[in-house]
């Protein structure tokens, strides 16, 4: 397999211009030193207790996300235009959410085929018709770029529903910083720290008409979840309660908290939970995370929910097709941020060329996520391979296929030292009365040799990412 | 404050007052057990050990599961097994859960500092222990609680939280100081040997000690050490920080103020339990019996735990439900 594009050095060997500093450290620290500070992480990591929970492990089984000392860095003039592509793609996936659940425009102009939107297992029949406030519906959109061979910045998936990892975005800024300092007074780095002020903010301006000092809360699914952690952070950091689904009760169409003095009114839920979890009484009867009632008040303005149940109609691996399109619909621009090719395996010439090409492409499930149901042809066997095959033949509509990106690689410490490993991208876009595209994000490695997963529960790891200001 | 948080609250610092008070418990069981056997019948047959499972009424269970009762056992059991839920190991991984759970209401560092006691817990065994010795795990123990108080202290806002852990912390402390007289024997079993004085004064003194007392004891009475001293000491003293009566007395002042002057059922117990605390004389209460004045501060002490509970840690909607529905049955 290609290295792909490698984000430090250039082809023949040199370093880019914006790590040309972050170089010069790495030449003129004493191996030990870097060594202990790379130890001195971990036991940090593990006191502070960032870890998250595996599914499928025992319980209490917590494990830490390794995190690598070398950066992801993006230089300024890279930035400006992920910037202003994010803050394109963020808005047309709104206004898209808002049309299908409203008057469905785009669905009878044909341009998104209707039967993609209406018998997705995503969309939400009860949100029919809801007009939610300020018409946002993704308030926290997670958007996940990768960059090609040529190190062109493509869109591999966009996350509406419940993205997560910002907390590692924070945490690893925090230790980087803690453990690195002379890294950042050489260059101008964009802060990344006002993240959950900016949250507060949009959540507080999302609130139901006529309050004027909204409380805000978080629900978890409870401290089992695998991202409790930062649930808590965030809770934590934005100085509000963080609720489980018990906490809360709805009375007259209002939710209120169990508190130790009674109940206390909420109005903006930063929900942490599935949409199928939310209220037993409207979606799953059998959940225990929810609260009974809650979609009643919210139906009824009185509460409101981030983000809106039905978000992953706008996600949905089967719809990221046609998101361009929407781009070209909604706003009249020219989409800034290019989709990966993609073979939609409901159509039968796409699903021909894909069971043709198997070993040399990406399949992946509509609906799966966390780099779950896919298969990497050029990584799999040959009995994977035909494995897979059938799956596919029983259900087409259920999967699409793209080409195997030679995903880009960043220098990262690995058993032998320094060695290139994969990477991907995960910059966070908050959609309030403005959108905030917090500068930087989250960067998944791959620690395997040659992996292109670089999810947490399949082995991968993080870095910190920096956006240079100005220059370079 | 949510009601739940409340109640892991309560929690964390009640598991960590326990597993304190269950190396204290230890430490002064091995010092009784250094008493040659001459002076201390049964010893042979672990009596002191028997005593301190008495003192916590889990003798039998203990004697039906192991099928012996025994220093290793005992120590087994009250350190490391993970299915006794009151063992020193059970404890840190509640208050460890608890604290994960609550991570919102509490700093940053009361949490890393519960969870750095449970990470090395759990990395313990019984071999290591016996490796090190059972002395520098207790004086561990007493350490790590002791930090938890501390950084609670000295990093945690003087708001409804910080209420909820001096509760938790005092309602369990009081208990133990029953409890701990308990097991040093009753005081009255006199037949005026010399032996038994000795094995008195030893037992008496082991006790002490273990609860860091004995300078307090000293200071306050200038005498030998007598068991009537002692259990005043333990239950009435207000100098002493683990007795019956600062316990008590915290305890009310606490709940006042969570009350806010509002007239509250817990405030009422609090405030009659200590004031028998404060106005009792101990030789009124070995007069009358010490073993029964221990048992009813036992069952009144567990009734303000019912009462804390109830009016703190059960949403007003559900008890407002059970009352309807209780109406309705009636």
């Amino acid at each position: 397999m290609a290295n792909g594009f490698n984000e430090m050095y250039e082809p023949l060997g040199g370093v880019r211009p914006h790590y040309q500093a972050f170089d010069r450290w790495l030449n003129s620290t004493p191996e030990a030193q870097i060594e202990r500070r790379r130890r001195e992480a971990e036991i940090s990591f593990h006191r502070v207790g960032i870890t998250f929970s595996v599914y499928g492990e025992e319980s209490g089984n917590e494990r830490l996300i390794p995190f690598d000392l070398v950066p992801r860095i993006v230089p300024a003039v890279e930035w400006r235009m992920l910037e202003a592509g994010l803050r394109q793609r963020v808005h047309a996936l709104n206004l898209f959410l808002d049309d299908v659940y409203g008057e469905q425009r785009i669905l009878r102009e044909g341009l998104v085929p209707r039967a993609l939107v209406l018998e997705n297992s995503a969309y939400r029949q009860e949100m029919r018709g809801i007009r939610v406030p300020g018409g946002t519906w993704s308030h926290i959109s997670g958007i996940d770029l990768v960059r090609a061979g040529d190190g062109e910045y493509y869109v591999l998936e966009d996350n509406l529903r419940v993205p997560s990892g910002v907390s590692y975005m924070l945490e690893n800024r925090r230790m980087m910083a803690r453990l690195l300092p002379e890294l950042f007074s050489r260059q101008q780095i964009a802060p990344v720290e006002r993240y959950p002020d900016a949250l507060l903010e949009i959540l507080r301006e999302a609130a139901p008409a006529g309050i004027d000092n909204p409380v805000v809360a978080v629900l978890t699914p409870g401290s089992a979840n695998s991202a409790y952690f930062e649930h808590a952070f965030l809770a934590q950091q934005m100085g509000v309660e963080l609720v489980e689904g018990a906490d809360l009760f709805v009375r007259d169409l209002s939710v209120y908290a169990r508190t130790t003095r009674g109940p206390q009114r909420v109005h903006v839920i930063y929900r942490r939970i599935n949409d199928e979890y939310l209220d037993p009484t409207v979606f799953r009867p059998d959940s225990l995370l929810g609260v009974p009632g809650l979609f009643d008040a919210y139906r009824a303005g009185r509460v409101t929910l981030a983000n809106a149940p039905g978000t992953g109609v706008a996600d949905d691996k089967s719809v990221y097709p046609y998101v361009p399109e929407m781009i070209r619909f909604y706003l009249s621009e020219d989409p800034i941020l290019h989709n990966v090719p993609t073979y939609q395996l409901r159509r039968e010439d796409d699903l021909r060329y894909t069971l043709e090409h198997l070993a040399e492409l990406v399949v992946k499930e509509v609906h799966g996520a966390g780099g779950y149901g896919m298969l990497v042809g050029p990584a799999s066997t040959k009995a994977e391979i035909e494995e897979f095959r059938l799956r596919i033949l029983a259900r087409p509509e259920n999967y699409i296929a793209q080409p195997t990106l030679s995903l880009s690689t960043c220098p990262t410490f690995v058993e032998s030292g320094l060695a290139p490993r994969h990477i991907d991208l995960r910059p966070y876009i908050l959609c309030g009365k403005r959108i905030h595209v917090i500068p930087g994000g989250l960067t998944r490695v791959a620690l395997r040799e040659g992996s292109l997963v670089v999810n947490s529960s399949q082995g991968g790891g993080t870095k910190d990412t920096w956006v240079l200001e100005g220059g370079a | 404050m949510l009601c739940r948080t409340a109640n892991d609250l309560y929690w964390a610092s009640r598991h960590m007052e326990r597993a304190e008070n269950t190396a204290r418990l230890i430490d002064v069981t091995r010092r009784m057990a250094l008493l040659p056997e001459r002076y201390d019948r049964g010893k042979a047959e672990a009596a002191p050990w028997r005593r301190a499972l008495d003192a916590l009424g889990i003798a039998e269970p203990v004697l039906a599961r192991y099928g012996i009762i025994d220093a290793d056992t005992v120590l087994k059991h009250l350190l490391l097994a993970a299915d006794n839920p009151s063992s020193v190991f059970s404890c840190l991984r509640a208050a460890r859960e608890a604290a994960r759970a609550q991570r919102v209401a509490i700093t940053a560092e009361m949490y890393e500092d519960l969870n750095t006691s449970w990470l090395d817990m759990r990395g313990t065994s019984w071999a290591r222990i016996h490796g090190d010795g059972i002395s520098n795990l207790l004086e561990w123990i007493k350490s790590r609680s002791a930090s938890f108080r501390g950084v609670t202290i000295g990093t945690l806002g003087r708001g409804e939280g910080y209420h909820f852990l001096q509760l938790g912390a005092f309602i369990e402390r009081a208990d133990w100081a029953i409890r701990l007289l308990d097991i040093a024997g009753s005081p009255e079993s006199h037949d005026g040997h010399e032996s038994q004085d000795a094995a008195e004064y030893f037992r008496w003194s082991a006790l002490l000690q273990s609860l860091s007392a004995f300078e307090t004891y000293r200071r306050l009475y200038r005498e030998s050490v007598s068991a009537e001293r002692v259990a005043e000491l333990m239950l009435l003293q207000e100098t002493n920080p683990r007795s019956l009566l600062t316990c008590t007395h915290t305890l009310h002042q606490v709940l006042q103020t969570l009350a806010g002057g509002q007239a509250m059922e817990a405030v009422r117990r609090a405030g009659a339990l200590s004031a028998q605390s404060r106005y009792a004389r101990i030789d009124e209460v070995l007069a009358n019996g010490l073993e029964a004045w221990l048992q009813d501060a036992l069952a009144r002490l567990s009734g303000l735990g019912d009462e804390i509970h109830r009016q703190f840690m059960v949403s007003t909607d559900i008890a407002q439900l059970a009352q309807t529905q209780a109406q309705n049955a009636a």
